[in-house]
């Protein structure tokens, strides 16, 4: 019985400032974001590839089909490749770090984050978050430094909209883009085991979509093709941004207008995060994995 | 006082597809116990580890943490347990003061008091001068301390273990254990472990032993040894199933014959082993006397083998 009684009482005892530490939705969402930005920052060779990868498209492309591209209002390829390759790099960087979901799975790290006392929508969130932040920072950097290669002859010289006035526009609308396509990354990689899956799903889903978007060619003006552009909600992603970047107006007069752009990608956002979160707050045995 | 009462389960059920993990488990487990889940892998107890830590839903019957009902108030036990897995719940990329940083945030602590806590873990589990490290570059043993640290940050009232010995040397598995105890002691923090070693069963308070998804025994690992019988012989011998036999017509026993040796539990072992002996000398390859184990205790409540499967 005395053991009983002393048991109770060290119980109460324990009951200092640390146990009645409430669990904060703000705290859990910045330290998994942090988490995200920490590890892409501790492997080099992921930055290279992320920072190297988009430059090279875009040279190599650029200079492989300065001759034959026909762009609206006569612009070079480059030039219209350019917001393509940031929304490529937005892409591949959503990918990047949602394949980490998967990884996180079998690392068992996940499970340590699901058992604590957090809202499901937190760890969807810190997830999202931080891919977003990781996207928005190197699409940027390639807007920034892009179009300075003319000046070691790398690209002919090509007339940006970017400017001190937009800049914060084009952030916040590639912050958009960016949570759009992280969102989806997740609630694709979440329900996976493996990370071939993802790949598989990469390569028949999400380049094609990326393709199919108008960044790596104009839209034709009929058949087939031009419905499934239509129909591509990164469509609108990136001629949202092609419009915010791109000074010359003839050459986006056949795009869609901006309040549809910025419409179409708001709703693909909440409609993929809504899964997402979704999909993370049921109990399964794959959770348990 | 319905704190006394850390752990009830009632007739939990659990099934994935046709096969049926759990077949309607009940036991409670008292404040400040160590409670030990043994059995066999496949047994069940990593599915009732995982109903217990809010990872699986409860599909039939119930579990309580101190009155709280996993299914429906997942939030509040998820605040109240400390979790510590089987396979290492840490960022291998980040240092061993990063991964508890983070988990300290995840339950709440920031600042000054996630700084102390994590110092004060890091100290009693002897991680101080590992602290900066990756935890990639650590062993196995050090990676299990960093994972027990990392779940009682926010000082949980009950800390749920799975196979927290699985990959530990006989050193570090004896100094988590001593580490368990003194937390018991100190603090009245209810554990509840899961094991397929015996030894480790051993050091429980109160042991429930699992198999098929069924409660086959419980009780204290005294207790339950007693409840087999005084002594234990084991017979080794060429023709074991006539030997039982014989053994059934000239002594009036019960043997059970598994595998190819013939076990026999009862009183007076030392007289049976002599009269055993004297009589079939010539068929008798091997024979011990021994006082029972909890594998005995196994082999006697299910019939099995703890490591195979294999029927008598």
């Amino acid at each position: 019985m005395s053991k009983a009684i002393a048991i109770s009482e060290s119980i109460n005892d324990s009951n200092g400032d640390v146990a009645h530490a409430q669990p904060s939705i703000g705290l859990a969402v910045y330290t998994l974001a942090l988490r995200e930005l920490v590890r892409f920052f501790r492997q080099r060779t992921r930055i290279i590839g992320a920072l190297g990868q988009p430059f090279i498209f875009w040279i190599l492309f650029g200079a492989g089909l300065q001759g034959s591209f026909r762009g609206p209002a006569g612009i070079s390829y480059q030039e219209y490749f350019f917001p393509g390759v940031a929304v490529m790099i937005v892409m591949f960087t959503a990918i990047f770090s949602t394949i980490s979901i998967i990884e996180d799975r079998r690392e068992g790290f996940l499970q340590g984050v699901l058992v604590a006392p957090v809202s499901r929508l937190a760890i969807v969130l810190g997830k999202v978050f931080g891919g977003t932040i990781l996207a928005v920072m190197q699409a940027v950097l390639f807007l920034a430094i892009g179009p300075l290669l003319a000046v070691v002859g790398l690209s002919p010289p090509i007339s940006t909209g970017l400017t001190w006035f937009n800049f914060p526009i084009v952030l916040a609308y590639l912050a958009l883009v960016a949570f759009a396509l992280t969102s989806l990354g997740y609630l694709i990689a979440w329900p996976m085991d493996s990370t071939h899956g993802f790949h598989a799903i990469m390569s028949v889903f999400l380049m094609p979509m990326w393709l199919l978007s108008g960044s790596f060619f104009p839209a034709p003006e009929s058949g087939w093709l031009s419905w499934v552009i239509r129909l591509n909600p990164l469509t609108y992603g990136t001629a949202g941004l092609r419009r915010l970047v791109t000074p010359n107006i003839d050459a986006v007069a056949g795009l869609p207008t901006f309040p549809v752009c910025l419409a179409v990608t708001v709703a693909s956002a909440v409609i993929y995060i809504s899964i997402a979160i979704w999909l993370t707050g049921r109990q399964t045995a794959h959770n348990a994995r | 006082m319905s704190d006394r009462i850390a752990v009830r389960v009632s007739d939990l059920r659990h099934r994935y597809g046709d096969r049926e993990a759990l077949r309607g488990i009940g036991f409670t487990v008292a404040a400040g116990e160590i409670f030990g889940l043994l059995g066999p892998n496949g047994g069940g107890k990593t599915t009732l580890f995982r109903l217990l830590a809010t990872l699986l839903p409860v599909q039939s019957g119930t579990a309580t943490l101190l009155g709280k009902n996993v299914a429906t108030e997942s939030r509040s036990v998820r605040q109240l347990i400390g979790v510590t897995f089987q396979s290492p719940s840490l960022d291998g990329k980040l240092t061993v003061t990063e991964n508890l940083k983070h988990q300290s945030h995840l339950y709440g602590l920031s600042g000054q008091t996630a700084k102390s806590r994590i110092s004060e873990l890091l100290d009693r589990l002897g991680l101080k001068d590992r602290a900066q490290d990756l935890v990639d570059s650590l062993s196995g043993g050090l990676k299990r301390r960093v994972e027990v640290a990392k779940s009682l940050l926010h000082r949980p009232r009950i800390l749920l273990l799975d196979e927290p010995s699985t990959g530990l040397d006989p050193g570090a598995r004896h100094d988590l254990w001593e580490y368990l105890s003194r937390l018991r002691r100190d603090e009245g923090t209810t554990i509840l472990v899961t094991t397929h070693l015996m030894e480790e069963a051993d050091r429980c308070d109160r042991l429930g032993i699992l198999h098929k998804g069924e409660l086959v025994a419980i009780g204290m690992p005294d207790e339950l040894r007693l409840s087999v019988g005084g002594d234990c012989l084991t017979i080794q011998s060429s023709d074991p199933k006539s030997l039982a036999e014989k053994l059934t017509d000239r002594f009036q026993l019960t043997p059970r014959q598994i595998g190819e040796s013939i076990r026999i539990e009862g009183n007076a072992g030392h007289e049976l082993l002599r009269d055993i002996v004297t009589a079939f000398p010539s068929e008798i390859t091997a024979i011990s006397l021994a006082k029972p184990t909890l594998e005995d205790v196994f082999i006697s409540r299910t019939g099995h083998r703890f490591w195979e499967n294999e029927p008598v």
